[in-house]
């Protein structure tokens, strides 16, 4: 009895989160359209609330639910980490939302529950467990991108983005039913003992290895799973486009390090194989297709493809300090992705997205405040320092170095100068270039200062990024 | 004794002083002006003790300042100067009070970023000179990119898009591969980027001819060296004055100075077997690029090219491997960086009047405005190599020097002084001399106060270096003993 008792305090946050969420729901239905900043501040206390919780079991170390649950350092750091992105989420969309009739009920309901998959998928220890926190994730998501019914565009994203998210939840059912054949169990730990035990020469055991990767990949929009990278990315509500970079990316990584390295590290050497491949096809597609495009989201979504790519070099190298390299890489990218998606809502105003590049041209006569800020951002993106991407770039290729693969990083910086040359082209319209239009830059106070933080961020973690990599290491170091 | 930390304050008064002028704003160009000013001055105050107290008896690094940065890859924030860069944290300190007085009134757009750009850039030029942690020196060494790319792009010629870009990707394709090196070295070294550690450790001959290659894209380029040059001519064209000066004074040393602090005493037998791809490029590069010169017809890309070939002297010194060479060399790094920042602010000057760089538009300036005339022609007869000026010094030694390597290598460098004269006083005599041209250089006004007070003291270091050179010497015989002492000796295993 006293167990379970302990294994519902462990699993507190969740609860929290599901229990407000309702509750939004439900509260939401009595509200006026003029009084819908109530819900906001409810769904932003609900992540503190959260917080607090999480915090609170700072020092509980246990697992849960007989091993369906577990909580360790790494699953209190993802978790904190996804409530202060979707914290800074809500933030950068209230106004966005507002403009365009989407700030209602069912957007901030849709994320909370999406953010409880992500904690679901941070803290499985059963493959049941990180599947149900994916379904829940990736629900959510597809309703998320269809949110705007009347957009023909947010629509067919919403489709398509379904059909072929249903289609990698079955690959990564396949191999997880594979799996279960395999070692005759669901228990993550359990799986790692059995595999350990047969070897990573078992044909079926690759065989399963190959369909979890696939559906890894896919969660993470990785060459050659990224098709719907872009169309989803360009095609959803912008303040949707933030969200989708922000706290699955956090959950995918997290579902990548269960999976993988507690459950199949004795395979390390074939999924590292595989990462490879997919971190030079996504290095390659990301950085080369970005050049041709004109539509920032698009753009984004691009470099975000080849941001994976460099995130999965860090988990070639497999070790503590490769693994630890790839989470400081996510929560960077999340960091920096977030920045750029939320500059295009606050130059939009109702009726108008400022998503093509071209929109950009001349910010820094209409507001040089923001066109420095974006321009710390896209540096950062490209990796020059004294940013924080730069070191970012420079803990993966450590690893990639220390692994013996020096031809591997190479490949890598020097397509990360291609990836430079579009990068500096939305600085150079923001600055060379004379504005199209003399309207002003909307004011938002609430958005222009959390971007402003989001961007001094990326400049002071890349003069003393020392904090961050030292959790990143804390996060990691139960697991390897 | 709690000693100051110049180099820090030297490092980071620029930066701090450039967020000062962005903060002041656009509105109010007189006070960032001063500020600016105050800001530059003093830094070039603060790098002064770095002369007076420096212990010339050493090849030691001093002023050194060390501490952890970021503990868990090894990386510290380490400073210190030799004599090798002491010279060049001066150069940045001096010239960039320059620059601030030249560009007092000839900027009228965004005048506070303007400064601002250049303050950081003061101020990561010195941090590239003084970093002793690769990682550190790697950080400066990139972000000087930035400030610049804004530079060229902001404040530029028409055209400056296509330079900036281009000048951006070259600069920056050229370090990353760069970066891949340094952290192989890293683990070699044992999980430690320390400068000083890199240039003891041994390193096989494979690793050492890959990371050498590394390091040439990063340095040539910078340089730059022919082939990889063509990306200077464009950036300087479209390059405001200010900008062409720093480029030119400062940022080319860098790629140099990279060589002297990483490739020569970390890889010492690369350097040696390949010292011929440098020399051989080198050549090439003072009789082809001097060629190129002579038919230019745009000053500023007539002394963008002169500069390349200078630049390939400067490389030529340094793989000689003797004294008089490498000295030679860095001599020449110093006296190009106050002759080519003079060069680029006369064609300013013009530029300013007549808004051509043209040398066809040109002819009998002297007779409008003689003062400058007469400047002009002391810092035309510098980058000629006139003996009794700075530029003859740099480039007596290493002929000098490659005379003891091998006399053809003496003759071919020494025909640096023909194509030298050739260019620049054909140019000279074709913008000065003659019949004034049309009725603008008539009406043209003599150079005004600033001007002229910028020109005269490059002119007095012209000079005083030419005619006396021992104390721009004196500080470097350690080091580069030192440095040569490095190249000779083998660091692959037996």
């Amino acid at each position: 009895m006293g167990s379970t008792m302990s294994s519902w305090m462990l699993i507190a946050p969740e609860l929290f989160v599901t229990a407000m969420a309702c509750a939004i729901l439900i509260f939401d239905l009595f509200l006026k359209d003029d009084q819908r900043d109530l819900t906001y501040l409810l769904s932003q206390v609900t992540l503190l609330g959260a917080s607090l919780l999480t915090v609170r079991l700072a020092g509980e170390s246990n697992v849960a639910f007989e091993g369906m649950f577990v909580l360790d350092n790494f699953a209190k750091v993802m978790k904190l980490f996804i409530y202060l992105t979707v914290f800074a989420v809500f933030a950068y969309s209230r106004r966005y939302l507002m403009e365009r009739g989407l700030y209602r009920g069912e957007y901030f309901v849709l994320v909370l529950f999406a953010v409880v998959g992500t904690m679901i998928m941070v803290s499985a220890g059963n493959l049941l467990t990180i599947y149900l926190g994916l379904e829940l994730l990736a629900l959510c998501q597809y309703a998320l991108v269809g949110l705007q019914r009347d957009n023909g565009t947010a629509t067919e994203a919403a489709l398509k983005y379904f059909i072929l998210g249903a289609l990698a939840s079955g690959m990564l059912l396949y191999g997880m039913s594979l799996l279960y054949g395999v070692a005759g169990t669901l228990d993550i730990a359990g799986i790692g003992n059995v595999v350990t035990s047969i070897g990573a020469n078992d044909k079926v055991l690759i065989f399963a290895l190959v369909f979890v990767m696939v559906g890894i990949a896919f969660k993470f929009g990785a060459a050659p799973f990224h098709m719907w990278v872009p169309d989803v990315y360009q095609g959803a509500p912008t303040a949707i486009t933030l969200f989708l970079s922000t706290a699955p990316k956090l959950a995918a990584f997290a579902m990548a390090i269960r999976l993988l390295v507690e459950g199949l590290s004795a395979t390390a050497g074939a999924w590292e194989d595989m990462f490879i491949v997919m971190a030079m096809l996504s290095i390659l597609v990301g950085n080369v297709v970005a050049i041709a495009q004109t539509n920032l989201k698009r753009m984004l979504a691009y470099s975000a493809i080849s941001h994976v790519g460099f995130l999965f070099l860090g988990l070639v190298g497999g070790n503590l300090n490769g693994l630890s390299s790839a989470l400081f890489y996510t929560v960077t990218y999340v960091l920096m992705g977030m920045g750029g998606f939320a500059m295009i809502m606050l130059l939009s105003r109702a009726g108008f997205e400022a998503e093509e590049i071209s929109d950009f041209k001349g910010l820094n006569q209409r507001h040089p405040w923001y066109a420095g800020m974006m321009m710390i951002l896209m540096f950062s993106m490209a990796g020059v320092p004294p940013t924080v991407g730069f070191y970012a770039k420079l803990a993966v290729l450590q690893t990639v170095v220390q692994a013996g693969h020096v031809w591997l990083a190479i490949f890598a910086v020097i397509l990360s100068v291609v990836g430079a040359f579009y990068y500096l082209r939305v600085v150079k319209v923001m600055y060379f270039d004379a504005p199209e239009t003399a309207e002003p830059v909307p004011s938002d106070s609430l958005v222009g200062g959390v971007v402003t933080l989001n961007s001094l961020a990326v400049l002071v973690l890349g003069l003393s990024p020392g904090a961050l990599m030292s959790i990143c290491v804390y996060a990691m170091q139960g697991l390897v | 004794m709690q000693e100051l930390p110049i180099l820090s304050l030297a490092i980071w008064l620029p930066i701090l002083t450039g967020i000062l002028t962005l903060l002041a704003g656009e509105g109010r160009p007189q006070l960032v002006r001063w500020i600016a000013l105050l800001g530059t001055v003093l830094t070039f105050v603060i790098t002064l003790p770095l002369y007076s107290q420096f212990d010339a008896s050493t090849a030691a690094m001093q002023f050194v300042e060390k501490k952890p940065w970021i503990a868990l890859f090894n990386i510290n924030y380490h400073l210190g100067v030799d004599g090798l860069s002491l010279w060049f944290v001066l150069l940045t300190s001096f010239i960039s009070v320059l620059v601030v007085v030249t560009s007092w009134s000839n900027v009228s757009r965004k005048l506070a970023q303007y400064m601002a750009a250049f303050l950081i850039m003061e101020g990561l030029m010195i941090g590239v000179f003084s970093a002793l942690d690769a990682i550190l020196f790697y950080i400066f060494f990139e972000a000087m990119l930035i400030p610049m790319f804004l530079i060229i792009g902001v404040w530029g010629g028409p055209n400056r898009v296509y330079a900036t870009i281009k000048f951006f990707l070259y600069t920056f394709l050229g370090s990353v591969p760069m970066l891949v090196a340094l952290l192989y070295m890293y683990f070699q070294a044992g999980q430690s980027f320390d400068i000083l550690t890199f240039q003891d450790m041994a390193i096989g001959m494979t690793a050492q001819t890959l990371i050498w290659f590394a390091f040439l894209l990063a340095f040539s380029i910078k340089i730059p060296m022919w082939p990889v040059h063509t990306w200077l001519p464009d950036a300087h064209v479209e390059a405001p004055t200010a900008g062409s000066v720093v480029l030119a004074a400062i940022m080319l040393k860098i790629g140099a100075y990279g060589f002297l602090r990483f490739s020569m005493p970390m890889l010492p037998d690369a350097t040696r077997e390949l010292a011929w791809l440098m020399i051989a490029l080198s050549l090439i590069a003072v009789v082809y690029i001097g060629l190129v010169a002579i038919v230019q017809e745009d000053m500023k890309k007539l002394i963008a090219y002169s500069s390349i070939s200078h630049m390939g002297f400067v490389t030529l010194g340094l793989y000689l491997f003797n004294k008089a060479g490498m000295e030679g060399a860095i001599i020449q790094m110093i006296s190009h960086g106050f002759i080519s920042a003079a060069m680029f602010l006369c064609v300013g000057v013009l530029y300013d009047r007549m808004h051509t760089r043209l040398i066809s538009r040109y002819g009998g300036v002297a007779n409008s405005m003689p003062v400058f005339a007469s400047l002009m022609l002391l810092f035309s007869m510098a980058n000629a190599g006139l003996p009794g000026t700075s530029g003859f010094v740099g480039e007596f030694m290493v002929i000098l020097g490659s005379y003891q390597v091998n006399p053809w290598f003496a003759i071919a460098a020494a025909t640096t002084l023909i194509w030298g004269a050739g260019y620049t006083l054909w140019m000279y005599k074709r913008v000065i001399f003659g019949p004034v041209a049309n009725e603008e250089v008539a009406q043209l006004k003599e150079a005004n106060g600033r001007e002229i007070f910028a020109l005269l003291t490059l002119a007095a270091f012209t000079l005083l270096m030419g005619l006396w050179p021992a104390p721009f010497q004196e500080v470097m015989h350690a080091s580069v003993d030192h440095l040569l002492g490095q190249v000779a000796v083998s660091k692959v295993l037996p």
